[in-house]
């Protein structure tokens, strides 16, 4: 409960709400809820889910932008809750909304199944190029080899950037800036030998072409990695495989 | 995941769209300085720069033959893929007509030049 000041200040929130078990399409409903500066979106549907109306359904965790759970269409634009201040918005209504472009499950909860398979589809794990023992000792890499795929490794997997990709929302297939900057991460990685294997889904039909080049991905990135240049990269590598593979076969050219 | 993935063409038509981004944003401006400025208000150039004579032989020398089809060729494929990837900007969900429709633009364009091109000879 937050401190009460003498003058207590009150925002406006709307929240799409939804029961796939009841209800027929998603709605909205307004609440009051009083606030402090300190308050940010996430604790303010907390103040309702404790005060106001029990059943509404939102994830969570850390509070610290560090768990990517709490993704919401704030105001229509992809932000994590916790990091979001309600006395940014306020006066005015503050609008808070499911992540676009995802099935919802219940009311801010998403269903992430699909994101979740195309995680696991693109291998985000180093894949050894030959067997190491412990005796080996540890890999070395030089700050060149780290600075490729530093920023990359920051994703929390917090789908935002799916929420913002206006081409995953035309097409649900398409693999996307998060799973996309991940498997950079990992061919790009001086230890990993799996670069053949996840680069056939680069090049694949559900690959990297269905983007645009918007770039809005990079943008609502709450930890400032760059997705949409992940994405770029590999359709100049794509394509450079595409018109030379038969130049140099390597094997596996669907 | 489909666990068969088809390789997509799609480089084609992106590396297309590339080359003609490129030389659009190299000689787009110029071009339109040239033959929407300069000449027709008597600016900077020679009033017969785009003459028929002069223009003949300049399609009709190699480079500026090669050139002129780049230019023509290259900028409908940017457009026609930047155009087909707008399409539902615009409320049209674009499937293999509008596909068709666009890159098939670009292809009779492509053709018309290449045709008119060596039909003036060398």
């Amino acid at each position: 409960m937050p401190h009460m000041s003498d003058i207590q200040k009150v925002i406006e929130i709307e929240v799409l709400r939804y029961n796939p078990e009841t209800d027929k399409a998603p709605s909205s409903q307004v609440f009051e809820v009083p606030f402090t500066d300190d308050m940010s979106v996430l604790q303010g549907v907390q103040y309702i889910k404790d005060y106001l109306d029990g059943s509404l359904s939102f994830r969570w965790s850390c509070r610290m932008a560090i768990c990517g759970s709490c993704g919401m269409m704030i105001n229509g634009v992809p932000h994590l809750s916790c990091e979001t201040f309600l006395r940014d918005y306020y006066p005015a209504r503050v609008r808070v909304e499911a992540l676009n472009h995802f099935p919802i499950e219940r009311d801010l909860v998403i269903n992430m199944e699909g994101f979740i398979n195309k995680l696991e589809s693109i291998q985000p794990y180093i894949i050894p190029k030959e067997p190491r023992t412990l005796a080996q000792g540890e890999y070395l890499q030089t700050p060149e080899q780290l600075n490729l795929y530093e920023q990359f490794s920051s994703c929390i997997n917090c789908m935002l950037c799916y929420a913002a990709c206006p081409q995953f929302g035309l097409n649900p297939d398409f693999i996307g800036p998060a799973a996309t900057a991940l498997l950079h991460r990992y061919n790009v990685d001086s230890r990993d030998g799996g670069k053949e294997e996840r680069m056939d889904l680069v090049r694949s039909e559900e690959g990297v072409f269905h983007c645009t080049a918007v770039g809005y991905c990079s943008e609502v990135c709450p930890k400032h990695v760059d997705p949409a240049n992940a994405v770029n990269q590999n359709k100049t590598n794509a394509a450079v495989d595409y018109f030379l593979r038969f130049v140099s076969p390597k094997g596996g050219a669907k | 995941m489909k666990p068969t993935l088809k390789r997509s063409n799609a480089p084609i038509f992106w590396a297309l769209f590339g080359a003609g981004g490129m030389l659009s944003a190299l000689f787009g401006p110029m071009l339109v300085f040239i033959t929407g400025l300069a000449i027709p208000l008597g600016l900077l150039l020679p009033a017969d720069a785009l003459s028929y004579p002069k223009m003949l032989a300049f399609t009709q020398n190699f480079i500026g033959k090669g050139f002129v089809f780049a230019v023509i060729a290259l900028f409908l494929w940017h457009a026609a893929h930047r155009i087909f990837h707008s399409l539902h900007d615009i409320g049209i969900h674009a499937g293999t007509g509008a596909k068709l429709a666009c890159y098939g633009s670009a292809m009779v364009g492509t053709v018309i030049a290449a045709y008119a091109l060596l039909s003036i000879g060398f």
